[in-house]
């Protein structure tokens, strides 16, 4: 363990689907700690089993067995499986979410996609800071604009926008570049970096592109539902 | 900050065309739901003031079917048969009669009227009894005639306004060559009287050779006398039959009712064809934004929030909707009172659909109810929607 704070620990998390009478491992047994202000990539090939982890850890599935700890609270290993409603409460508090597809809402501008949390959920009264967080990641020219009439790079970034609007503790990215070319998906990660370092937002990547995730502060590598960190990356 | 109801109404803008259709659905069922409630009151309304219109509570006629005595009396036209005029004494001296008046009803055809000839209506009325009865006319040239056996006429507003009359023209009657002095000219009433032309009692007698005779006596009871007792010693009278204006009026809405189920039937079809249409277009639309649901829970909406959000989205149509559809009603009133009254065997005179606020207000309470109700399902099924799923979907796709 270092010193810094830890923002999330995970220990056996396992999750275990039936196909038949078959037992599939997705998650086998993991166990990680990540500290707040960390910038984490994990990697791994298809079916590895990445995605139903950062699913756990981002609280949008419960796991068949192991723990799971948000800062100093307890979430999953208390016995029972959380219902949505509860996980929907833990969602809010702590996540961020962006995913590949971006998923805008194609009749709201940019500023009222940014804004869109905000209607279900004002964690602080945040709702002028739709328009500073366009301005940081440099899309506020586009605030009335529909979603369709911007570039798939912008549409990622109003969806960073979105997802940091409420200021989560955790920003989960999985895949956040896979429909993006190599330069609009390296421009997204600069700008994950660039938040992690300004912000101090933990970032959790998901990626299967290992030259994203060397940009991370730290990288795990998923294969056949166990996880295993590589060595430290030098972060500047 | 963007509001839930500007994130429904926005998306009701995604599927342009079906969202149209959705509206024109429940537009078309409000218009017959709201001209069928309008077509309820007013037809009652109209009909009640008709009868009011008379004057007279109680009408006694000579022997026939009082059905068609009724109506011929309410469409001016004539009774048809007739009966002594001696009939009059024995009726005013009943201890619940107020006023008596005696009709006799003459029809003559006229040549000369609409395109190809039509009935002239003449009433032989006594000066002195019947501006009693009809206290609710007003003259807009001239008065009432004062002798009983004068050749002079008083004019309903459509009567003179067709012949091009004024207080001092003759007016000639058809069939019989005899010429009268108009001496009065009414103001328009809305019902069958504005058609009519009034002359004096002896003077019609005499024209149509029935000295002494009548085909109706008005009668108007003492106010607050409960007229059964007396429509019971009129039954007595001989070869005379009694017709009372409420049950007059109790009898056409009934031979109405059966109309008006068979039209409240057909509103019910078209609300429930409206309703299975919202629901289809509220879940198409919740399944085709499977993905884009699960995500707004990862941004924090919670089930509620989803719900409330397609419950909306189907309040909108239903407000849309509801609000087309009486506008349209509104501005169709005149068209459905047309066709109505091309099919009803007896129409009274004034509007047949009286649309007011209390029925708007009914009207659109039905449709959000039914708008209600219809987004239920869709709604439920949208905030069950797990984040995971659309996640998986996302990755299967």
């Amino acid at each position: 363990m270092n010193g810094n704070q830890t923002i999330m620990e995970a220990d056996a998390l396992t999750k275990i689907y039936r196909r038949g009478s078959e037992e599939i491992a997705a998650v086998n047994g993991v166990s990680l700690h990540i500290d707040k202000g960390d910038f984490v990539s994990i990697i791994g090939p298809s079916g590895s089993g990445k995605t139903t982890l950062v699913n756990l850890l981002g609280c949008l599935d419960n796991p068949s067995s192991g723990i799971l700890h948000l800062g100093e609270r307890p979430i999953f290993g208390k016995g029972k499986p959380l219902s949505e409603r509860e996980l929907t409460k833990i969602r809010r508090e702590v996540f961020g979410y962006i995913f590949q597809n971006f998923y805008l809402i194609p009749t709201l501008t940019v500023l009222e996609n940014v804004m869109l949390p905000l209607t279900f959920y004002d964690k602080r009264g945040r709702s002028d800071d739709a328009s500073r967080l366009l301005k940081i990641l440099g899309i506020d020219h586009r605030k009335d604009h529909l979603p369709g009439e911007i570039s798939g790079g912008e549409m990622q970034r109003v969806a960073i926008a979105r997802a940091m609007v409420n200021e989560p503790q955790i920003l989960l990215a999985d895949e956040p570049t896979g429909n993006l070319d190599t330069k609009r998906s390296m421009e997204i990660v600069e700008t994950l970096k660039d938040l992690n370092k300004r912000e101090g937002l933990t970032v959790i990547m998901v990626t299967h592109n290992q030259v994203l995730a060397a940009n991370a502060k730290r990288t795990f590598e998923m294969r056949d539902g166990q996880i295993c960190e590589l060595e430290r990356t030098a972060f500047t | 900050m963007i509001t839930k109801f500007q994130v429904a109404y926005k998306n009701l803008f995604r599927k342009k065309i079906r969202t149209i259709l959705t509206i024109v659905g429940i537009a078309l069922s409000s218009w017959v739901l709201v001209s069928l409630l309008g077509f309820n009151q007013g037809y009652e309304r109209a009909l009640s003031k008709d009868i009011d219109n008379m004057g007279f509570q109680l009408m006694i006629m000579a022997k026939g079917c009082p059905y068609e005595a009724a109506t011929m009396m309410l469409k001016g036209g004539t009774g048809l048969r007739y009966m002594d005029e001696s009939m009059l004494s024995k009726v005013a001296q009943e201890p619940e009669v107020d006023k008596v008046t005696p009709i006799l009803m003459a029809a003559v055809f006229d040549p000369n009227k609409g395109e190809s000839g039509g009935v002239a209506g003449y009433f032989g009325v006594d000066p002195k009894t019947f501006p009693e009865m009809k206290t609710y006319f007003r003259f807009r040239q001239g008065g009432w005639f004062k002798d009983l056996d004068a050749y002079e006429a008083v004019m309903g507003y459509e009567a003179a306004e067709l012949e091009q009359r004024e207080v001092g023209d003759m007016i000639l009657m058809p069939e019989k060559n005899i010429q009268f002095k108009v001496v009065g000219i009414l103001d328009r009433t809305g019902t069958q009287d504005d058609g009519t032309i009034f002359v004096p009692l002896r003077t019609l007698q005499k024209i149509f050779d029935k000295n002494h005779q009548i085909t109706t006596i008005g009668i108007k009871i003492k106010k607050g006398v409960d007229s059964a007792p007396l429509e019971e010693k009129l039954y007595q009278l001989p070869d005379v039959q009694i017709v009372s204006l409420a049950q007059v009026k109790e009898t056409i809405m009934k031979l109405i009712s059966t109309a008006k189920v068979m039209v409240l039937s057909i509103a019910l079809i078209a609300i429930l064809i409206a309703m299975v249409g919202v629901i289809n277009t509220i879940l198409t639309s919740v399944w085709e934004r499977f993905q884009e649901i699960g995500i707004l829970k990862t941004i924090g909406a919670m089930p509620g929030d989803i719900f409330r959000l397609i419950w909306m989205e189907t309040l909108i149509l239903c407000l849309a909707g509801g609000t087309v559809g009486i506008i349209l009603a509104l501005i169709l009133a005149r068209l459905t009172d047309i066709l109505i009254r091309s099919v009803l065997p007896y129409a009274p005179t004034g509007g047949l659909v009286v649309i007011d606020g209390k029925l708007v207000l009914v009207t659109l309470a039905v449709i959000l109810g039914i708008g209600l109700i219809s987004g239920l399902y869709p709604a439920w099924k949208a905030g069950r929607i797990r984040p995971l799923e659309a996640i998986r979907r996302e990755v299967s796709g």
